[in-house]
């Protein structure tokens, strides 16, 4: 079997992973804004060559997306870095159809390479629509290499492709050229002829060697210099870079270079393409016009939020109570086949049922926000967002892409730390990623919606929910601004950024991913939960004691639980959360959240299942904290919840990302602080106002 | 004149740009270029943020970027 490397490489947005997706039956993520590729990707699929009979083994690095092979973003580092140093056989050029002119661009920078390039001419679907017809064959002759239309979401031309990656396998050398105004290529000709009479064994062909030269590429020149024909060869160079000068009357050599790259993109375009009707107003265009006006821009932003969060727990809400009351009677039944007191009824129904049914519960709600998260990564209004904000959001020391992380940031804090990425100046990378964490992540929506359920009524509770959200997301522009006077001074990123199109997903798209994200919850909820909830189980009965005689039976329970181990810790911090109104079970619960915030409503599933001191008609969770939890130390139990460190993995990634572990600290210092500091006034707030 | 001082849907060309290598490159790798047509669509509250429409590409600046394009209204 052989091995075909293949560097999948275009500008952002192009469709590279859906590409991908729809080649090998991978699933990757995809999004429609630049950057949802921020690492390469290896995906393996295997192909037989049905007329050779040969069995290939192709491997495809899925590279981010670059605009151009400059490095002004990470994602152009890594994608530069790999196409110029690692190994691989062929490129696969995705071209957003649509935008045909400056995708090629970078087309021919990558056919400046001297490497294996198959042209990709993706979403050909959507160029038809738009009147936009591309001759392949043309534009095949014109850059030397095939160019295949394909679409990843009619699956048009993804057999060809497939075949034509064995194909141009199979060639000895690539055929891809660049046409250069006459006066180079003239030059590239005279050097061209010197190397081949003088039977110079090169790798790659006379011509992009001879292109190497005349831009002054430096391995290049290493290599030659130690040549004996390096003598001749660079008189032949003086000239031709002297008369090149001439006619260009410049003597920077990397201009000359991208204006001819521009002119040999545009006249590859005028032979190639060609429109058949005026674009007529797009709907692209139409829809800005509402979405990103002046001054119902923003309005039309918020009050989509908001019907995100009423839909989030008003839909959400309904298939909760039988969860609730399904996990209730799962519990109920387990105790009453394995016994009433024994210790294993009590571990299987207060311990593992109580803590995952306390997680699963909230499926609902976690599966309606991220689907509102990914119709927004989806459709191309994240881009739109970001530019109606990038005003507003520079007045707080934040870039207008680093609205792209904090709204990763509402589902989960750890993809939403990697797409910080995005953000080439480190500064604004770190302020970024330093608030990230005061957006409240999905994790913690269980939290508030069990906390609104039971304080607000079902009404309210969505408002409390946005309330909660937007609260959680202002605080975080102050802490910017405070880290940006203080901490992070400096210049700011210039803000250039492509509005992709509007694009309706597939229900297939969004299907998988919230598919994946619904898939993950509950696999957290099998595993590590579980292992938590048992856990914090044994923390909760162990060690045994011998309650005083004269307490009835309930009382016996919270003696036991008291002296526990977990009631140990909890008391042992209890003056730590004593101002803050709450009792050691809640600090319990908070300092499990450390772990993962799903745990927190687990922790609290087994301690007020255990400690059932509320009559036995009202059973379910939510009674029961409304029985046993004062107003205001729940306002301040939230508050604190909103601002707090993220989970232990969200921990690391963000330690990764922000280049170092000492960061780590100083965020777990800052979170700390400030979440005491606020839950504390919110707490006495409460009091005043309520009087409780 | 600048290209953030255009008005909305006022066409024009780009006559240079006046900026650093970096932002240069980004913006060339845009497809914003010198003698390129472009569209100004949109602007968001006080100009901060422009949208410009060029080679049928949407692209969003901030206005202290667009300050550095010089262009000239047809």
């Amino acid at each position: 079997m052989e091995q075909i490397t293949v560097a999948l490489a275009g500008q952002p947005n192009v469709g590279k992973s859906s590409l991908i997706n729809a080649i090998s039956n991978a699933k990757l993520k995809v999004g429609n804004f630049s950057g949802v590729t921020v690492d390469k990707t290896e995906v393996v699929y295997k192909l037989c060559d049905e007329v050779k009979c040969t069995d290939y083994e192709v491997h495809i690095i899925d590279l981010p997306g670059a605009y151009s092979l400059t490095e002004y973003t990470i994602e152009e580092k890594v994608t530069k870095s790999f196409l110029l140093n690692e190994e691989y056989d062929i490129i696969v050029n995705v071209v957003d159809s649509t935008h045909f002119q400056r995708n090629l661009l970078l087309t021919t920078q990558l056919l400046e390479l001297g490497k294996k390039v198959i042209v990709a001419l993706n979403m050909n679907d959507e160029a038809q629509k738009e009147g936009i017809e591309i001759d392949e064959k043309q534009l095949s002759s014109i850059l030397g290499v095939p160019c295949i239309k394909t679409s990843a979401s009619t699956k048009e031309g993804i057999s060809e492709l497939k075949q034509a990656i064995v194909d141009v396998y199979n060639k000895p050398q690539t055929t891809s050229k660049v046409i250069y105004s006459d006066f180079i290529e003239e030059e590239i000709e005279n050097i061209s002829n010197f190397l081949q009479d003088r039977g110079y064994k090169s790798d790659i062909p006379y011509r992009h060697l001879a292109v190497k030269l005349l831009k002054e590429d430096k391995d290049t020149y290493l290599k030659l210099h130690d040549e004996p024909i390096w003598i001749e060869l660079q008189d032949i160079i003086k000239d031709a870079l002297h008369h090149i000068y001439i006619h260009t009357n410049s003597k920077n050599l990397e201009e000359i270079f991208t204006d001819e790259r521009f002119a040999f993109a545009k006249g590859a375009k005028m032979e190639a393409m060609s429109l058949r009707s005026m674009r007529a107003k797009s709907v692209t265009q139409k829809i800005d016009n509402i979405l990103i006006d002046k001054i119902w821009g923003i309005p039309i932003f918020l009050f989509f939020m908001w019907g995100l969060f009423q839909l989030t727990f008003e839909l959400g809400s309904i298939p909760m109570d039988y969860i609730d009351a399904f996990f209730g009677w799962l519990g109920d039944s387990v105790k009453s086949i394995l016994g009433e007191d024994t210790q294993l009824a009590s571990l299987v129904a207060d311990g593992m049922i109580s803590g995952v049914g306390a997680v699963v519960m909230f499926l609902p709600n976690i599966v309606i926000l991220f689907l509102g998260i990914a119709l927004l990564e989806t459709t191309g209004y994240m881009a739109r967002v970001a530019f109606l904000l990038d005003g507003f959001f520079h007045k707080f020391g934040l870039h207008g892409k680093s609205f792209i992380p904090l709204v990763t940031g509402f589902g989960c804090s750890v993809p939403a730390y990697m797409a910080a990425r995005t953000l080439k100046n480190p500064k604004d990378k770190l302020i970024t990623l330093f608030i990230i964490g005061f957006m409240s992540c999905g994790a913690r929506l269980p939290i508030y919606v069990l906390f609104a359920g039971a304080f607000f009524g079902q009404e309210s509770a969505g408002n409390i929910l946005f309330v909660i959200y937007i609260s959680g997301a202002l605080l975080g522009l102050l802490m910017a601004k405070i880290l940006k006077t203080f901490v992070f001074k400096g210049e700011d990123e210039p803000f250039v950024m492509e509005m992709p199109k509007y694009r309706l997903p597939s229900a297939k798209l969004i299907w998988h991913t919230v598919y994946a994200q619904a898939k993950s919850y509950l696999n957290k909820a099998g595993t590590f939960i579980l292992a938590a909830s048992i856990l914090i189980w044994f923390a909760s009965n162990y060690p045994k004691v011998d309650a005083p005689q004269n307490l009835d039976a309930n009382q016996v329970k919270l003696y036991e639980l008291e002296h526990s181990y977990l009631g140990k810790i909890g008391h042992a911090s209890e003056p730590f959360f004593e101002p803050l109104g709450m009792d050691w079970r809640m600090s319990v619960a908070l300092e499990t959240g450390l772990a993962a915030k799903e745990v927190v409503v687990s922790t609290l599933g087994v301690l007020y299942s255990l400690g059932d001191e509320v009559d036995e008609e009202n059973s379910g969770l939510i009674a029961q904290i409304k029985a046993n939890i004062p107003f205001a130390s729940a306002i301040a139990f939230i508050v604190f919840v909103m601002i707090y460190l993220p989970c232990l993995a969200a921990s690391m990634v963000f330690a990764k990302e922000a280049g170092g572990w000492k960061y780590l600290v100083y965020l777990f210092f800052m979170t700390t602080a400030t979440a005491w500091i606020l839950s504390f006034v919110a707490y006495n707030i409460t009091k005043l106002i309520t009087g409780v | 004149m600048k290209l953030d001082e255009l008005n909305i849907n006022d066409k024009a060309i780009i006559v240079d740009i006046d900026a650093d290598k970096t932002l240069k490159d980004r913006l060339n790798s845009f497809g914003i270029v010198k003698n390129e047509e472009l569209t100004l669509k949109s602007s968001s509250l006080a100009k901060q943020t422009i949208e410009i429409d060029i080679d049928g590409t949407l692209i969003a600046l901030r206005a202290s970027e667009a300050h550095k394009i010089e262009v000239k209204k047809i």
